[in-house]
């Protein structure tokens, strides 16, 4: 019998909800379901969110009865934000998190590095915002609960998949004992720890870093902005590094290596965390500045990932896929990315418009991601948690040499989480002109969005299903091109035309017309009028065209979708 | 290489006798490290990181003879 707590989790800024569990013996017997996502974190519900918004229903089984303990993932990215306004829930991020876009590192005290990101006015959302993720998983989570195709259920563990052919049997537990359930496909968003990855005894492939960090949440009122501060080398942890991070309702985040050899259990001592943090404030110059405890954890370093993401009608996403590190803020936000993704190649599958080997492009796409964003991440993390003692003298070398050094203090870099372009996907076009396009995000690259009015963005117009935006001329769209379309779409393949216009008459024949009176979308897109950008359902670009026919456009259809 | 940029007899025991009292000034818990930050201060200069590596290779030879 699964018995999950009933006492709402402690918090001083989050009032914790206790659900009411989903009970068996409360609902009818239980045909075969499409999907089953096991997990409700951001991976899990973006999962279920994109999965619905394609039509197709799911079960998320969530096996707490409340939102995860602790702040946990606090930044996200613009890209992040953008797949979570395709599942309708950035505006409540907008509304309560804290937008920043500058980095500072800290050396003896001295500014040995800063980096601020331009604010481009095509960019609906700023480089970063933080918030808290019980905030995150509650606005998902609010929009799974108002959304038909989304059963959400709380207190159901997953206690064990069989898989046999076409299906897989969901052995899941309550507080009133275990029920099955069959599904064409169950999607394993069980977090790091996942156990469905252990009983399939999956390894995970890469590397694992000794040092080992502590998180803890603070409310306390320091006169600071949002920005990464990051403290290298401090007077209180020689040779460690110190991070911290403004989080809504007056918490702070700090982030600090603790000394080789100290386990997680003496680290997370309440003196010992009095003692660090209190050295910090000193160092910082807020010496006896009072403040408040909320939450604590530890983690280490870890650049690991699955080698494929789908086994047979299992498949995994999010950390259950793979273990990054948390600088450069690469968990939720890789996250997102991978859901997003899943969302729509099952939904392709489940919707018979593709043919299974859609979900080995997913994996393929996905894994490769992952791979770079490791490359990545392993580059931050060797400087900000030397592995060897070569590697730690470089690194201090490199901070001595900072204060007084210009050409060094690049490599204060933290490399933040980027989407990975599919640059190699089989899903992009070999039928278009890429090769001659000037500029424009590529083949296989995330959308770059553009304001095309006040308040009025490319990307709040992309989603649910292939895009095509065709740049019109004189307020028409040729005639072969609507035929092709509307073939393609009585044959069952989701696609919107979106016809860019700079006057303000609506385009015959397209599904939208974006009036885009500065020609925005052309200067960004190195297009002209008869041009055009065909968007996956992920936003990716899979073909481009610098004057659109109708063969070519059918053809890169087809291999969009494997058919 | 610039032919110029040679290094003769006398400028080689210059750098010679520079380096050798430069560690004792650091001391035998920082020498390491001042040698570390003198090797990217050359590999700056030297502005090649193919250079910087046979270097490395010269350098990391016979090291217990």
């Amino acid at each position: 019998m699964h018995k999950p707590s009933h006492l709402p989790r402690p918090s001083i800024y989050y009032n914790y909800q206790v659900f009411k569990p989903w009970l068996p013996t409360e609902n009818g017997t239980q045909e075969k379901k499409q999907a089953v996502i096991v997990g409700a974190g951001p991976a899990g519900m973006v999962t279920a969110l994109e999965l619905a918004r394609h039509g197709v229903a799911s079960v998320v089984l969530a096996s707490e009865l409340q939102f995860s303990q602790g702040s946990r993932a606090i930044v996200f990215t613009r890209r992040s934000m953008e797949i979570l306004q395709q599942v309708g829930v950035a505006h409540r991020i907008t509304e309560n998190g804290l937008p920043w876009r500058s980095g500072n590192s800290i050396y003896r005290g001295q500014q040995v590095f800063r980096m601020e990101t331009p604010l481009d006015p095509d960019d609906r959302f700023f480089p970063m915002i933080n918030i808290q993720q019980q905030y995150l998983e509650e606005y998902l989570h609010d929009a799974c609960a108002a959304n038909p195709l989304i059963d959400f259920r709380w207190g159901n563990k997953l206690v064990h998949a069989e898989q046999s052919s076409g299906n897989v049997t969901a052995h899941v537990d309550t507080s009133e004992g275990p029920y099955e359930l069959d599904t064409e496909w169950l999607v394993a968003a069980d977090g790091g720890r996942s156990e469905i990855r252990s009983a399939m005894n999956l390894k995970l492939e890469g590397a694992s870093f000794e040092s080992i960090f502590v998180i803890a949440d603070i409310r306390i009122d320091l006169p600071y902005p949002t920005e990464r501060l990051a403290f290298f080398d401090p007077d209180w942890n020689r040779g460690n590094t110190i991070l911290m991070h403004k989080e809504p309702h007056g918490i702070w985040r700090v982030d600090y290596q603790l000394p080789p050899g100290e386990t997680p259990e003496e680290a997370l001592r309440p003196e010992s965390l009095q003692e660090r943090i209190n050295a910090q404030l000193k160092m910082i110059g807020f010496e006896g500045t009072p403040w408040k405890m909320d939450w604590s954890s530890v983690y280490s370093a870890r650049t690991l990932t699955l080698p494929q993401f789908v086994h047979d009608r299992i498949v995994f996403t999010g950390d259950a896929a793979h273990l990054l590190p948390i600088f450069g803020v690469r968990g939720a936000n890789t996250a997102f990315q991978d859901a997003q993704s899943l969302g729509w190649h099952l939904a392709y599958v489940l919707n018979g418009i593709s043919p299974e080997k859609l979900m080995t492009n997913h994996s393929e796409e996905r894994v490769g991601a992952a791979r770079e964003i490791i490359t990545e991440a392993g580059k931050s993390t060797r400087f900000m948690a030397p592995p060897s003692r070569g590697f730690r003298l470089l690194r201090d070398a490199v901070l001595s040499l900072s204060l007084t050094e210009e050409f060094v203090r690049p490599l204060y870099h933290w490399r933040t989480s980027r989407p990975h372009e599919y640059k190699h996907s089989d899903l992009n076009s070999t039928a278009d002109d890429n090769a001659q396009f000037k500029g424009g995000p590529a083949l296989g690259a995330p959308p770059q969005n553009v304001q095309i009015q006040s308040n009025d963005y490319l990307l709040d117009h992309l989603g649910g299903g292939f895009d095509l935006v065709y740049v019109s001329l004189d307020q028409s769209i040729p005639h072969e091109l609507l035929h092709a379309l509307e073939a393609v779409k009585n044959n069952g393949l989701p696609v919107k035309l979106l016809a860019i216009s700079d006057t303000d008459v609506k385009v015959p024949g397209a599904d939208k017309t974006l009036f885009d009176p500065q020609q925005r979308f052309q200067l960004r897109y190195a297009v002209s009028p008869g041009g055009a950008y065909l968007f996956r359902p992920d936003q990716h670009v899979c073909a481009r065209w610098l004057q659109l026919d109708a063969t070519r456009l059918l053809s890169s259809l087809q291999l969009a979708v494997m058919r | 290489m610039n032919p110029t940029l040679h290094l003769d007899i006398s400028g080689l025991e210059q750098v010679y006798d520079r380096l050798a009292t430069a560690i004792d000034q650091a001391g035998p818990e920082k020498s390491e490290l001042f040698l570390v930050k003198l090797a990217l201060l050359n590999a700056k200069e030297i502005g090649r990181p193919d250079l910087f590596e046979a270097h490395i290779e010269a350098a990391l030879k016979d090291l217990s003879a």
